[in-house]
């Protein structure tokens, strides 16, 4: 086999390089050109002194973790029981795990907005707290296609039958076997999940805006339209956000079963801590 | 099961809702006069243009996608090329919305560093010749950040899952580089790359947020335009909406379907 120089190669990568990395430097410079005449980190500062900016971040940071943990709470015990006593039921939750993927964002909305509506059998957009609940309930949706993936494929890499078996016959409850013994072998995956759902959730905005919720989302497309700089720091901000949160995911996606989600030298204090 | 009746009370039932309030006229009466509404000039227009624009998005992205990620793979480069690549593409197709609407108008609006550049430097004034990043193609452009690296990560199963063996074996017979590209790799990949060109064309279909951000939402594709309208009825008919969010559900339906039916066949070479 004749080994091609790279050359073209080389070019290729390059432009792809350029176009990847151009829009996140001029990005980057315009968010530095606030005070004119010099570099300055000003519309950082600006947008971090901002009472709003803390009060949509705070908003969004806890809808987000309530949607992980609701995420949680229904898909562990659906891919523990399907792998384990309904198989046969295994393409019909799998299509309905992809369902979100297939209807767009505004389309869900529109349905909860009507469905859930003032004039409705369960009005849970009459009251600020049922309109949380359908934010955080959307955001779940979203999440479920990567959730569920991210579950399942955890839960193929341990022998969950024999597992289940084994806690069973040391007395242990359904739930029980569930939550001391499935939960924490999984543990990486479902973090894994986690992050994924954190990082779509944090900046969603079609959703979040059509419910009339102080988050994040809403709240960049005001910035977009009032300010010229501070989006640029935003969208510098939201970058690093992403690559944080899609470097954990990877870390813990690829996360043994076996292993802990500590790092090793704090396990250890912990270890001696206990001993 | 309480996955089921979530799936029930927040997935199934909404779009059955929608879709049974698309067979209605606006006093209730079953009828398909609201569904065929939708062929009317400024809502057909609507579909046209996601259509095109997500098929130009969906082109751009499978076509350098597919040659950025051949060139990873197999175009001879270092390991850490690739690696730095595929992490950037996992980062990058999941950096849309509003954020990289901010990042492209700072890059190549009026004021963008690009525009800016090309002008003062090169001498080349993009927006005197017509460009504008708030048009068709300068979204086409900006949607590409997301739909490139998707590709490059959704197109490097099927490379990796090409051969040595095959191009030894075309090499052998005597053909040359190109002949082994036409005629061995490219049929190979055709049902990868065709599938992937669906995912994407989807992926661009649902897309709101980043144009939203772009055009102050004055760019109506159909996304927008429904979302205007349920943020107040625009378009003086509710029904009409339910029409739209169903048409939207229509082709984002079809698309996945063949995706599926692709990706079957894709997958009889992937062993």
């Amino acid at each position: 086999m004749t080994r091609r120089p790279p050359i073209l190669s080389i070019l290729i990568a390059l432009i792809g390089a350029a176009f990847f990395l151009v829009p996140l430097i001029a990005t980057f410079n315009f968010s530095l050109r606030m005070k004119r005449g010099e570099l300055s980190f000003a519309a950082y500062r600006s947008v971090f002194e901002s009472d709003t900016f803390l009060s949509v971040l705070s908003f969004s940071a806890v809808a987000s973790l309530m949607a992980i943990v609701l995420g949680i709470l229904i898909v562990v015990p659906t891919a523990y029981w399907v792998r384990l006593r309904l198989p046969r039921m295994r393409p019909v939750i799998e299509f309905l795990s992809l369902m979100p993927l297939i209807i767009p964002p505004v389309v869900l909305v529109f349905g909860y907005v009507r469905i859930y509506g003032t004039s409705s059998i369960l009005p849970l957009t009459m009251t600020q707290m049922g309109t949380n609940i359908l934010l955080v309930i959307g955001y779940v949706v979203l999440s479920i296609p990567y959730m569920y993936r991210a579950i399942d494929n955890g839960m193929a890499s341990i022998d969950i039958a024999t597992l289940t078996e084994a806690a069973e016959s040391l007395g242990a409850s359904r739930l029980r076997t569930i939550a001391v013994v499935i939960f924490p072998n999984v543990q990486s995956a479902i973090v894994s999940g986690a992050f994924l759902t954190f990082s779509i959730s944090m900046g969603e905005f079609v959703i979040t805006s059509l419910l009339n919720r102080p988050a994040f989302g809403p709240y960049l497309v005001q910035m977009g339209q009032d300010f010229a700089y501070q989006p640029s720091a935003l969208a510098i901000m939201a970058f690093v956000f992403t690559w944080v949160c899609m470097v954990l995911m990877e870390l813990f996606a690829t996360r043994k079963p076996g292993q802990r989600l500590l790092p090793w030298f704090v396990r250890r204090t912990v270890q001696k801590g206990k001993l | 099961m309480p996955f089921l009746l979530f799936a029930l009370l927040f997935l199934i039932l909404p779009v059955l809702y929608l879709v049974n309030g698309a067979f209605q006229t606006p006093d209730g009466r079953y009828s398909l006069e609201t569904m065929l509404s939708l062929s009317a000039p400024e809502i057909a227009s609507s579909y046209l243009l996601s259509i095109q624009l997500s098929l130009a998005s969906a082109a751009m992205g499978t076509v350098f996608g597919l040659v950025l990620g051949y060139t990873l793979l197999l175009g001879g480069l270092p390991g850490w090329v690739r690696r730095a690549f595929m992490t950037f593409s996992g980062v990058a197709s999941n950096f849309a919305g509003v954020p990289l609407a901010f990042a492209f108008i700072a890059t190549l609006g009026r004021l963008g560093l690009v525009t800016l550049v090309l002008r003062d430097i090169f001498g080349i004034n993009i927006y005197a010749a017509g460009f504008t990043l708030f048009s068709f193609w300068g979204l086409a452009l900006t949607y590409l950040y997301f739909q490139l690296p998707l590709m490059v990560l959704m197109i490097t199963p099927a490379l990796e899952g090409l051969r040595p063996e095959w191009r030894e074996a075309a090499e052998s017979l005597g053909a040359s580089r190109k002949q082994y590209l036409t005629r061995v790799a490219l049929p190979l990949l055709a049902p990868s790359v065709l599938g992937c060109f669906l995912l994407l064309f989807a992926n661009a279909f649902g897309t709101l947020a980043t144009i939203y951000a772009l055009t102050s939402a004055n760019f109506p594709v159909v996304p927008i335009v429904l979302f205007q309208q349920i943020r107040g009825n625009v378009l003086y008919n509710p029904n009409l909406g339910y029409a739209l969010a169903v048409g939207m559900i229509l082709i984002m339906g079809l698309t996945n379907t063949l995706y599926f039916i692709l990706r079957r066949r894709a997958e009889r070479w992937q062993k």
